[in-house]
């Protein structure tokens, strides 16, 4: 059999029409929806930075909120703190997310399975409690709001508002598509191939020679650098930055996010966030009660439908889905 | 009042802490050891029991200590009914697959505590002593309840330690524990000895929540932390160790109790956790724990 490494031209032209009709909606979506829509695609970089260890990398991550906290910080600090510019500002978020990822990946991938789950889990609460501890300069829960001064790009020349619903819109997408592109070409990458074969069995690529702790540990790294990339996104187009955000919850939503959309798939993050953010917006308009909704999904989900949304129409009619 | 007898009360509440935490851990740590699941709904578990606590001793009017003892009676059986419920309905469908079971107690989690806001309220309510000795020390009086509380613990941990080592009902659980195949090839019900030993690790968390009460009180967020920290217990006493669950539990509650009364408390949870981690990271058996099988 031949091996492709290049995605698939029907594969390449799905993902680029998903793009393309996220960049329609611009124009086609109402003021509110197109707010929500912003905040979905942040998040689901950050569930796509998840999916890179969780799906493809088969390492159940439970402090992922650390990495999305680590840009949060990275960026918001410099930026409250330094008056750096936001381009500074972002290199500085991805930064932290690398470091981390490096430092992190190096512990906790001496342990594995459920060991793995615990030691990320009690990373990430050390960071969340270090970002509560020095309130002096983080303000804890209550957190930071960056003015809408701060938050302008400059690009070719040109200086965007931030903070002006379209250009956000417009930003997160860019960020968006650029992490979906890189992660369809890096799991259709040889090292993408061998970072499956590792989930699948570790045993057998270790005997055929692979580094195994390495390939883990660059997933680690790519995915906290992504997830960083996010964060810091978080932190200049919606200008708050807090410690809520490094909390277990925030460990858990992206699970949440790629069980439901689907694990190892590329558009997954961003199908299954999509889904859970407007299964909590229309519940909430019943009930206060959406903490309910996402226990009640969790549970149906590992119960009934292990494979996600886009797992199971892969497994039933589009095998060539990425 | 000299540093001596601070360190004595930091002592003694530290002991409390530790006498409440190897209970709950000790829950925690027997549904992990048999049935190799964590927990992660433990600490909800813990909530559910104070909440009811509250709840049971509300119904009695009168002598404090008949609505303390209805609530010591009846919120470890409820707590331990709903887990059974839960394991029935849930756990036993996913075959205690590791990861799954982790999502499924996630999502568990998550119930427990929006079923606890929505009908019993965000507010703290206490539950009363059941009764209010002091003892004289000689710097200063202490609280006899405080004192009944480490002693019922460790009456239950010994209780629990005897029905492990010595009873029938024990040795089928460590034969579960030591290989659920060959257990059931010997025709143990082994769905049933799981399903019995979640109920009794929630039971063992839902005491030691009707202990803590009366001296802290029902909150609908108040399993957060000890889960942490019976996490941290769990893991520096080695998996599935009960001897080492109890000796990192007293270890762990007198630090707590020491450090928070001389340094900050956040700084104190901080570098424990660290620690803790990297403990699991270069030892991931544990201090007193053998090797993994």
């Amino acid at each position: 059999m031949k091996v492709r490494l290049l995605p698939s031209p029907q594969s390449l032209l799905l993902h680029l029409a998903v793009i393309a009709a996220l960049l329609a909606a611009n124009w086609l979506l109402p003021e509110y929806h197109r707010g929500v829509v912003s905040r979905v695609l942040v998040l689901a970089v950050f569930a796509m930075g998840y999916n890179l260890t969780f799906g493809y990398g088969g390492l159940l991550s439970l402090g992922h909120a650390m990495f999305f906290a680590a840009g949060l910080y990275g960026a918001g600090l410099t930026i409250y703190h330094l008056d750096w510019s936001v381009w500074p500002a972002f290199g500085a978020g991805i930064g932290a997310g690398l470091l981390l990822g490096l430092v992190v990946g190096a512990l906790a991938l001496r342990t594995s399975g459920v060991a793995f789950m615990i030691v990320t889990l009690m990373f990430s609460q050390v960071f969340y409690l270090t970002t509560l501890y020095f309130t002096t300069y983080t303000r804890g829960e209550e957190g930071l709001i960056l003015q809408q001064e701060v938050r302008s790009l400059e690009l070719a020349g040109a200086t965007f508002d931030l903070s002006d619903p379209s250009t956000r819109y417009l930003a997160a997408l860019a960020l968006f598509a650029l992490v979906l592109l890189f992660t369809l070409f890096v799991i259709r990458s040889g090292y993408g191939r061998a970072l499956i074969a590792i989930r699948e069995n570790d045993e057998r690529m270790r005997m055929l020679g692979f580094n195994v702790f390495a390939n883990r540990l660059v997933a680690l790294t790519l995915s906290g650098m992504i997830c960083a990339a996010a964060g810091a996104a978080y932190a200049v187009l919606f200008g708050y930055v807090g410690s809520t955000l490094a909390s277990t919850q925030y460990s858990i939503l992206p699970l949440l996010w790629v069980l439901l959309g689907g694990a190892a798939t590329t558009l997954g993050p961003l199908l299954g966030t999509l889904v859970m953010f407007y299964v909590i917006d229309i519940a909430s308009s019943h009930t206060t009660a959406h903490l309910l909704v996402v226990g009640l999904v969790l549970i149906f989900l590992v119960l009934f439908f292990r494979r996600g949304i886009l797992g199971t129409i892969r497994a039933r009619w589009l095998p060539w889905l990425p | 009042m000299g540093f001596g007898p601070y360190l004595l009360l930091a002592t003694l509440e530290g002991l409390v802490t530790a006498a409440v935490l190897s209970l709950m851990a000790l829950g925690l740590s027997l549904v992990f050891g048999v049935m190799r699941v964590v927990n992660v709904a433990h600490g909800e578990f813990f909530m559910l029991g104070a909440v009811l606590a509250w709840y049971f001793s509300s119904l009695v009017a009168g002598d404090p200590a008949l609505g303390f003892l209805l609530a010591l009676a009846l919120s470890p059986l409820v707590v331990a009914l709903i887990a059974w419920v839960s394991d029935r309905l849930v756990l036993s469908r996913l075959k205690y697959e590791p990861e799954a079971t982790i999502v499924a107690t996630i999502g568990l989690l998550y119930i427990i505590q929006q079923l606890a806001l929505t009908y019993y309220g965000a507010d703290s309510r206490p539950v009363e002593a059941p009764f209010t000795w002091r003892i004289q020390l000689p710097w200063f009086g202490y609280s006899g309840y405080k004192l009944a509380v480490i002693g019922a613990s460790i009456l239950l941990v010994a209780l629990t330690a005897l029905l492990m080592m010595r009873s029938r009902i024990g040795l089928i659980m460590r034969a579960t524990q030591y290989d659920s195949e060959t257990a059931q090839a010997f025709g143990i019900p082994v769905r049933r000895v799981y399903s019995a030993v979640f109920a009794l690790g929630a039971a063992l968390a839902a005491i030691a929540a009707v202990l803590v009460v009366p001296i802290r009180q029902a909150h609908y967020l108040m399993g957060q932390e000890p889960l942490l920290l019976s996490f941290i217990v769990v893991i520096i006493g080695g998996l599935g160790s009960l001897r080492g669950t109890v000796v990192a539990a007293v270890l762990i509650g007198l630090s707590d109790g020491i450090i928070s009364m001389f340094f900050s408390p956040t700084l104190a949870k901080m570098l424990a956790t660290l620690l803790v981690a990297l403990v699991l990271v270069f030892r991931p058996q544990g201090l007193f724990g053998t090797a993994a099988r």
